[in-house]
């Protein structure tokens, strides 16, 4: 390995020579580890913004036309005498989704633990380029402001779905909001080469600066899944933003690349868009199953059940995600014969996810389980995305997909899978490598009491949704109780509006016990979750640089309880030789 | 909400159902097998003093099960789906000689094109009716979905029937109805301000009630032609 002769081990780290000021340590840090913390209490803030938004948007789903408490706060173009119009609904739905999936569940998957884990986890010094990573985390900053500024333009925010389907997003006269609208496609160009730059960082991190010792077959399977999650980014980011300079063209110049007037296609943007979105929906998964690996290994004190078919499952997952975006489009329009090809690539991805699921049954199997809050949370996400994967064989048989194609059913299976699954596994990490981030402890009872308020809460509102789908409820729409065949269903949409203000509400605890922890939680010890993989190896938080000396891994990422020794976890810079005499 | 479908009133439905119940019983029991699972592992192998854990890496001859049973299911599922899907929108599924009519959505209303006495759609004896959008039952229909704007997604929820409608393109799908009644035609696909309220009313006749309301607009077409 080139790198580590660049690097060798034993050299001092440079913060011990070099003091930095406050703003260079905190404010434009170039540290990975302060990197992931900026990108964290960002993200946590437009995690807040996103669920406030589900809030309103739930508001007039539960209680249609009545005045919102609070939502005279609001301007008149939202909200007069605080009764939600529909243009506002239509942005509430659009920036939800904008906002939990560009600027809250994405980086906080991959801009706060990739950029926290990869250099901890495979023994080096810090990201392979610095200086992108800050500005990447700068980059994602402003254009997440420019998406929060696009609410108090002339005409309001995008109105057109996340999804951004053309012709309604790329002219002004079709969705009624313009510069809001152009917003919309800036604010995510930049966003989307704010990520590309950090896929660039983490693949060529982890291909070149793993300490001695350290294989790929060794690799944390985090780190599998963050490398191969880089990898979806560099091949489909590039591809979502030539098709949002077309879009901004259309919108802005006059090219007609979308508008079927003059030899546009609206279909070509759903094309580029959802070969971009499938891998997009991967990124968003794949990470999670990374944590949710690494905290059912240690909670069950097990090695974890077939790395090997894991790590193949990892790539099969990516690998196939590329070919099967058309299953978002099986009512569009495309050609009958393209849906056959791609209902048989998307039921096939179900096998490595159903791989992934009976692995982690496996390693609790014959287990010795400690219910800490992050393997609450990881049990909660096998749990609830094996709900969220059978919903989508649903979808993927094209005739069934004709009734519940853009009806509550797909709603209630996007959320299995990205709250659910993907936010659940966020929790959990969260609580996981907390102690690691900031040195201290959350209070283990606060957290368990989080862990069953959003469990139970999150199936409350959004189990029932299956159900309203299969009534035929439409999504995106301001007052569903109109239509003749859902004239039954307003019971069961207030139902789900308490309950979101229950799931919103604990959502406001967990933030409070965070940031209470952060102050007043009890001091970490270094390997509180006596856990294998190198971060635990390193005080709690780790100084600059990570290490005096790099570690040498001698052995896999999950040895617990091995037969020769006392205790029931070995480091993977430990040799089970020396730690235990008991071998000899 | 009482956890069901509305009724069923097409031919291709019947199918559309069966196959979303036998996608239920089959991800059911796979349901139960992993959250039963789950909870029963929780408590089996819950810390106890003095118990260790197994010191295992995997089995290869569980990754072969968990992995062949999900993937022939899988693949006999999609085969079942794609002769399904084949027998609904494949080109050479579309029913000779039926009575082909045209819709076509703009904001936020849904246009129905019928063709004149000639009973040929595209010439000038056709007539157009806004938001109301009627046919025989027992009798095929042929769909030519357009859109004027953007797109629309024409969904009659009764009939299992659901197409996006896309500017520059003509979508043909096909449909029969087995009972007679009101419904409506909702849409499916944000459209824009309106979307939440673009709707029409889809009437599903007898055959001789339908031809007499079908002289009636033709005689009219013809008289307004005359004129």
């Amino acid at each position: 390995m080139a790198t580590m002769m660049a690097e060798p081990t034993g050299v001092p780290v440079r913060v011990e020579e070099h003091p930095q000021s406050f703003i260079r340590k905190y404010i434009f840090s170039t540290d990975h580890k302060i990197i992931g913390i900026q990108f964290l209490f960002t993200c946590l803030f437009f995690l807040l913004i996103g669920g406030l938004l589900a809030v309103m948007l739930r508001f007039q789903l539960g209680f249609p036309g009545a005045t919102m408490p609070g939502g005279s706060l609001l301007p008149e173009t939202m909200a007069p005498d605080g009764i939600i119009l529909p243009e506002f609904y239509n942005s509430l739905v659009t920036m939800h989704g904008t906002f939990m999936v560009f600027f809250a569940v994405m980086p906080l998957l991959v801009g706060v633990y990739a950029n926290y884990l990869i250099p901890v986890q495979i023994g080096t010094h810090d990201m392979a380029f610095p200086r992108l990573n800050m500005m990447s985390y700068w980059m994602f900053l402003v254009s997440g402001l420019i998406m929060l500024s696009s609410f108090w333009v002339i005409g309001g925010a995008s109105a057109s779905g996340w999804t951004q389907y053309a012709p309604l997003s790329a002219s002004p006269e079709a969705s009624g909001v313009s510069t809001g609208q152009i917003l919309w496609i800036v604010s995510i160009a930049i966003f989307a080469f704010s990520s590309l730059l950090g896929s660039v960082n983490y693949i060529t991190t982890i291909i070149n600066q793993r300490a001695p010792g350290m294989t790929w077959l060794r690799l944390p399977l985090v780190i599998w899944t963050l490398f191969i999650t880089a990898i979806l980014g560099l091949l489909a980011i590039p591809v979502l933003t030539a098709a949002l300079i077309m879009l901004l063209f259309d919108q802005t110049i006059g090219t007609t690349f979308f508008l079927p007037d003059t030899g546009g296609q609206p279909l070509l943007w759903q094309h580029l868009f959802w070969f971009f979105g499938h891998p997009e929906v991967y990124i968003l998964i794949l990470p999670g199953m990374g944590f949710v690996s690494e905290i059912i290994a240690n909670g069950s004190r097990k090695p974890i059940f077939g790395y090997k078919s894991m790590v193949y499952a990892i790539i099969a997952i990516a690998g196939l995600g590329f070919i099967v975006w058309g299953h978002h489009m099986f009512q569009s329009g495309m050609n009958p014969a393209l849906g056959m090809s791609f209902m048989i690539t998307t039921l096939i991805i179900a096998v490595p996810s159903a791989i992934k699921v009976f692995n982690w049954m496996g390693t609790m199997w014959g287990g010795s389980i400690r219910f800490h809050t992050p393997f609450l949370f990881a049990v909660g996400f096998v749990m609830l995305f094996a709900i969220g994967g059978f919903s989508g064989i649903f979808m993927a048989s094209s005739p069934v997909d004709i009734f519940i194609h853009d009806t509550y059913f797909i709603v209630a299976h996007i959320h299995y899978v990205l709250f659910g699954g993907s936010l659940f596994a966020i929790f959990g990490a969260i609580y996981y490598w907390f102690p690691k981030m900031f040195g201290r402890m959350i209070n283990e009872t606060a957290g368990k009491i989080h862990f069953f308020l959003t469990f139970v809460l999150f199936n409350l509102v959004f189990f029932p949704m299956h159900g309203l789908g299969m009534a035929g409820m439409m999504r995106r729409i301001y007052e569903p109780a109109q239509y003749e065949h859902l004239s039954g269903i307003q019971d069961t949409n207030t139902m789900v509006s308490w309950a979101a203000f229950g799931l919103f509400a604990s959502g406001l605890y967990f933030m409070v016990l965070f940031f209470w922890s952060l102050f007043k939680g009890k001091p970490a010890p270094e390997n509180p979750w006596e856990a294998t993989t190198l971060e635990w190896t390193l005080p709690s938080p780790p100084m600059h640089g990570n290490w005096k000396e790099l570690p040498t891994v001698y052995h896999g990422p999950y040895e617990y309880s091995h037969p020769d020794m006392e205790k029931d976890w070995l480091l993977q810079n430990e040799r089970p030789d020396v730690v235990s005499p008991a071998h000899h | 909400m009482d956890w069901s479908f509305p009724i069923n009133i097409s031919t291709q439905g019947v199918g559309i159902d069966n196959m979303f119940w036998l996608i239920f019983w089959i991800t059911g029991a796979a349901f139960l097998i992993v959250e039963v699972g789950v909870l029963w592992f929780l408590w089996k192998y819950r810390a106890r003093d003095g118990h260790k854990a197994r010191y295992t890496h995997g089995h290869l001859g569980a990754e072969i099960i968990w992995t062949t049973i999900p993937a022939v299911t899988m693949v006999a599922l999609g085969i079942m789906s794609g002769q399904m899907w084949a027998d609904i929108r494949s080109p050479s599924s579309f029913p000779e000689n039926a009575l082909t009519i045209g819709v076509s959505a703009k904001q936020f209303e849904w246009n129905v094109t019928y063709p004149g006495a000639d009973r040929v759609l595209g010439n000038e004896d056709d007539f157009t009716i806004r938001n109301r959008f009627e046919f025989p039952v027992d009798e095929p229909v042929i769909v030519r979905l357009e859109s004027e704007d953007v797109i629309h997604s024409f969904f009659i929820p009764e009939m299992r029937v659901k197409q996006d409608a896309v500017p520059g393109m003509t979508i043909p799908i096909w449909f029969e109805a087995t009972q007679t009644g009101e419904f409506q035609i909702a849409c499916a696909e944000l459209c824009g301000l309106g979307h939440y309220r673009m709707r029409a009313r889809v009437v599903v006749h007898e055959a001789d009630a339908f031809n007499r309301w079908y002289d009636e607009h033709t005689g009219a077409a013809q008289v307004a032609a005359a004129d």
